[in-house]
């Protein structure tokens, strides 16, 4: 909360961005302490990581200083108080904090506790409830982080034109400490990836929180070696590929269910037992949704940088 | 808890709300909006997760001798509502710098009058 406030007041863009990623993290800690660790392990690779990341190339691609506003804040801090005091209001009506007895834990909630169990035979109930008894809902979100990857791919990306980048993208391979340390670190992140992936069954974790930790593996490497190299390991063009190629293993998934003779992503019939089958499952649409999280990351971070020095071409 | 101390988490909640939601009326810059936007977007977050809990309740992972466990369906929704919103966030940063590349400026003030509305 006090970075909350902070943020307000400052004016230097730059330390926003820093304060912002470290209020991630305190929230994510303060998940872990509300019982929710698969989100918190959420909001630490995606806030403190991912968000931070991009909101730096932002400003690497704008401007450093925020100028003074023109009007005062006067009105602006009387709608705030006044929105606020009525929603505190408001509150007056609302259950008492972390009671058993609260409309939430009554509705459908105490079945996926008791039946998740047997029924999928997964123990993170996250997980059962994510990616089988809400598989619709998760599919439209994959869907919909497809789509604002292609949105930023639109804005930023070079479709047609491809002027040829000839200007080495800037890197940071000339110092000896970040090489090394890079170097050492990057294949013990992919391989938490992957345990976060293939683990997500039995422990906090899943296809959105890896594909993310992936997509970080590879931009700490351009960051470091410089944007080319990374493109080199894994190229653009692999990479719009593969973020359709998530969306259509996910959905994909679902017709063969429908085809085997069961409801669109009804995992029952994937396997002669119920419970092997929405293992296969879970399985198959968390890789789709891991797949797809990393392509889109990697395609956005991409997209930004190359912006960069497409912008400092021209300005020569 | 028969006060009105145990509603303590949503008043958390609505003053990061307001924080949040007085950056992106009060604030010219455009990048300084999509910071509170998001500090609007962690407070919802908060709001749901501290709902779902229960007291002496366990993370939501089946393990033997736990009875007890929080609710798992908001920390499903709010997973993938964390993961939406940087995709969200990255289109707004986007569109950010397409603005910059036009206007030479992310100041909200300075686009008006570029553009000779207000």
């Amino acid at each position: 909360m006090v970075t909350a406030f902070s943020i307000v007041f400052m004016r230097d863009l730059f330390a926003i961005v820093i304060l912002f990623g470290i209020y991630s993290l305190v929230s994510a800690s303060f998940f872990v302490n509300l019982d929710a660790v698969d989100v918190a392990l959420t909001e630490a690779a995606v806030g403190a990581g991912i968000s931070t990341v991009l909101m730096l190339g932002t400003l690497a691609l704008t401007t450093r200083r925020e100028k003074k506003s023109s009007h005062g804040p006067t009105l602006p801090l009387m709608v705030v108080t006044v929105t606020g005091a009525a929603l505190i209001f408001a509150t007056l009506d609302m259950p008492y904090f972390s009671d058993p007895a609260n409309p939430i834990h009554q509705h459908i909630a105490p079945r996926f506790i008791e039946q998740s169990g047997q029924e999928i035979g997964v123990p993170n109930m996250v997980t059962s409830v994510l990616a089988s008894y809400r598989g619709y809902d998760t599919l439209g979100e994959v869907v919909v982080i497809f789509a604002a990857g292609l949105g930023v791919l639109t804005l930023l990306g070079r479709f047609g034109k491809r002027p040829e980048i000839t200007m080495p993208s800037p890197s940071m391979s000339h110092h000896l400490i970040l090489r090394v340390i890079a170097k050492a670190l990057i294949p013990l992140i992919i391989l938490y990836g992957l345990y976060i992936q293939f683990h997500g069954d039995y422990g906090p974790g899943g296809g959105f929180q890896a594909g993310v930790i992936f997509a970080a593996a590879i931009i700490l490497y351009a960051i470091i070696f410089g944007t080319e190299k990374a493109q080199r390991v894994i190229s653009p063009t692999v990479i719009h590929i593969l973020m359709a190629v998530g969306v259509l293993i996910y959905a994909g998934v679902g017709v063969i269910t429908m085809f085997l003779g069961g409801n669109f992503l009804g995992y029952n019939v994937l396997a002669h037992d119920p419970v092997h089958g929405q293992h296969y499952g879970i399985l198959l649409v968390e890789l789709g949704v891991g797949v797809t999280v990393t392509a889109v990351m990697l395609s956005i971070f991409f997209d930004f940088s190359d912006r960069k020095r497409i912008q400092s071409i021209e300005e020569q | 808890m028969n006060n009105f101390l145990g509603l303590y988490n949503y008043w958390i909640v609505i003053i990061l709300m307001m924080t949040g939601f007085y950056i992106v009326i009060a604030k010219g810059n455009l990048l300084k909006k999509v910071v509170g936007l998001n500090i609007f977007q962690t407070s919802v977050i908060i709001m749901y997760v501290s709902m779902a809990k229960v007291k002496d309740g366990a993370a939501p992972i089946l393990t033997e001798g736990v009875e007890k466990f929080s609710n798992p369906l908001p920390h499903v929704l709010m997973l993938t509502a964390i993961v939406v919103g940087v995709a969200t966030t990255a289109l707004a940063l986007a569109l950010i710098v397409r603005i910059y590349e036009e206007y030479g400026s992310v100041e909200e003030d300075e686009i008006h009058e570029q553009d000779g509305s207000f």
